[in-house]
């Protein structure tokens, strides 16, 4: 038994079960949520150093040897991640001390956030395909109650098509496990990897890995497959936005990738280069929807759907490096996400409303948080020294090597129309004087509660730095994404990791 | 068997989308509760039907002897239906609240989130 692989998972799961039961004391949830998220950050860097020192770590749970029992299996991709979604965890617990209304946070919210946190570690470390099903269960039933909560009419609008459209993609996913346990007799993913070569059912196989990437690709939001994203994601109060923003959809990009290069990677000319399709078709359709919108949350939805096409394109590249540069990508995706969100909330409070008509005069009233939003917008467009200049940079030279030179065009040019979206909402929100002289300063600036306004700006401010730091200092987290994307080409490392070395 | 099975499953999902693709969102809830039951019955009967012993180890040796059924499928299905039985309880009483907010239970009288 590892116990570095089960404490990312332990760790908030206790919290959540105290929080619930300190149902009444909404302070002590409170630090519960935020205890237990920076229990899962410092798990998940132990885990991330252990997985540097040691190579890939693979326990089975209960003792009970693989491939029958359940494996919990970290790669540096799986490592880095979980690190990442301890961080927002962290970020998005501190913020809501002072970002979210009492009635909600007395309502389960803390727990809520905690068993969501700990889906989605659960998606990224286990090893076993029916068990990939049950975290995300356990990551969607949070999260359905997180939109829902607070029972606005649009919130439940949006829940209503979010929860269809997850319930339809758990069927499909359950169909294609079904399947695929019919084929091979087994779930453990890496003796299903074994198994998938000895397999010589071509057809059945890309039945399958397509079966998959449908279900993968509603959870990831690609086209054509987005649709609900936009139209549920700007619903819920921006705390529950900007955690979703930031990790659920990046649990369909992990798992797409886990996926496509472990299990089915025999028929690459066909899979590969639909996902590079597919990619190019994301990014494009998700930056039009943005051009086109006008309140804050909704051109940042639309902007979710577009970056994902950057992270899929790695892997249709399906290169060490180009997986390296997804997985880079992903991880400076994330913190960027979130904190925009986290931005969008403060813009709220300061000017009053979401609509980009009705804001202005913000670069005025508050710089510092002009200054909050300008780094992570133009990181999000790729503007160097920022992390998405470094992200993009790795992706089109790993474009440029295996010569998709279409794909690195339109990876480019979105990234202008991606700045043309940022310029918008700067030039809308923060340049343009204010309507009727209404906006208040960031020091008057009343948050929902008394929880004040460094619980705000803390973890903007500490996003933002990441951020900085990641464009500036880009090697180490290159280094690591090297590594990662060499593994993730290597699957026998992960095989042997999991199975042992007889196989 | 399994070919009344497979058109069975078949069926199930067929049935499954057309009742979805009303604008009723009880009919929702019920397509969502059919499709559900078709990918667990999908899983039941890809993993084979037939006539065989129970799964268990004799003593003194180290596996089943002769045919047995495999449990794992079974497994599967029954967290399935656990799960499924969950979120279908969850959903239930959203399209409650949501009948209650919208004043209608017409999917094409959401639209307020489109804006």
């Amino acid at each position: 038994m590892n116990v570095a692989l089960t404490l990312p998972l332990l760790i908030p799961f206790v919290a959540a079960a105290l929080a619930m039961l300190a149902w009444r004391w909404v302070a002590v949830q409170r630090w519960l949520g935020i205890g237990g998220a920076l229990g899962q950050l410092v798990a998940g860097l132990v885990l991330l150093f252990a997985v540097r020192e040691g190579g890939i770590q693979a326990t089975q749970l209960g003792d009970w040897p693989a491939p029958f029992g359940i494996t919990l299996v970290a790669d540096l991709f799986s490592a880095t991640m979980v690190v990442i979604t301890g961080l927002m965890g962290l970020a998005v617990a501190i913020y809501s001390v002072g970002g979210l209304d009492v009635r909600r946070e007395s309502f389960g919210y803390y727990p809520l956030l905690l068993i969501l946190l700990v889906g989605v570690c659960g998606a990224f470390l286990t090893g076993d395909i029916f068990n990939l099903f049950v975290w995300f269960e356990v990551m969607l039933i949070a999260s359905f109650v997180l939109l829902a909560l607070g029972g606005e009419r649009a919130q439940l609008e949006g829940a209503m098509k979010y929860v269809t459209i997850n319930l339809v993609s758990s069927a499909f996913f359950l169909s294609a496990v079904g399947i695929l346990y019919g084929l091979t007799g087994t779930l453990n993913m890496a003796d299903l990897a074994v198994r998938l070569r000895e397999l010589d059912a071509p057809h059945i196989e890309t039945t399958v890995a397509m079966l998959l990437l449908v279900v993968f690709g509603i959870k990831a939001a690609i086209f054509p497959l987005f649709f609900w994203l936009p139209a549920s994601y700007h619903t819920p109060p921006v705390v529950v936005s900007a955690i979703f923003a930031g990790l659920l959809t990046k649990v369909g990009v992990y798992a797409l990738i886990r996926v496509f290069t472990l299990l089915f990677v025999g028929e690459v000319g066909f899979t590969h280069t639909l996902i590079m399709v597919l990619a190019a078709l994301t990014m494009i359709v998700g930056v039009l929807g943005a051009v086109a919108q006008h309140e804050v949350r909704r051109i940042l939805s639309f902007h979710i759907v577009s970056q994902i096409g950057y992270m899929i394109m790695g892997l249709g590249l399906f290169t060490a490096t180009a997986l390296a540069a997804s997985v880079f990508y992903i991880v400076h995706h994330i913190i960027v996400k979130t904190n925009l969100f986290l931005v969008a909330g403060v813009m709220r409070l300061v000017g009053g409303s979401f609509e980009l008509k009705e804001l202005g005069g913000l670069y005025r009233t508050s710089p510092l948080l002009a200054v909050l939003f300008l780094v992570p917008a133009m990181s999000l467009a790729g503007i160097p020294p920022l992390s998405g200049f470094v992200a993009k940079l790795g992706l089109v030279q790993a474009g440029i090597d295996v010569e998709q030179y279409w794909l690195v065009g339109v990876a480019l040019a979105v990234s202008a129309l991606t700045l043309l979206s940022m310029t918008k909402i700067w030039a809308e929100a923060f340049w343009k004087s204010a309507p009727e002289g209404a906006s208040v300063t960031l020091e008057e600036a009343r948050p929902p509660q008394t929880g004040g306004r460094a619980t705000l700006i803390g973890p903007m401010a500490a996003l933002a730095a990441i951020t900085i730091s990641i464009g500036l200092l880009a090697e180490p987290l290159f280094t690591l994404s090297l590594e990662a994307g060499e593994q993730l080409m290597n699957p026998d490392g992960y095989i042997e990791a999991v199975l042992g070395e007889g196989r | 068997m399994e070919l009344i099975l497979s058109i069975l499953v078949g069926a199930l999902f067929a049935a499954a989308l057309y009742t979805m693709l009303r604008r009723s969102i009880v009919r929702l809830a019920i397509g969502l509760t059919l499709l559900a039951h078709a990918a667990n019955l999908l899983i039941f009967t890809v993993s084979g039907v037939g006539r065989s012993g129970p799964p268990i180890v004799p003593e003194g040796e180290q596996a089943p002897i002769g045919a047995f059924s495999d449990p794992v499928p079974q497994a599967l299905i029954l967290t399935a239906i656990v799960i499924s039985f969950g979120v279908l309880a969850f959903l239930l009483v959203l399209v409650k609240r949501a009948y209650q907010a919208v004043g209608s239970d017409d999917i094409d009288e959401m639209v307020s989130t489109e804006r």
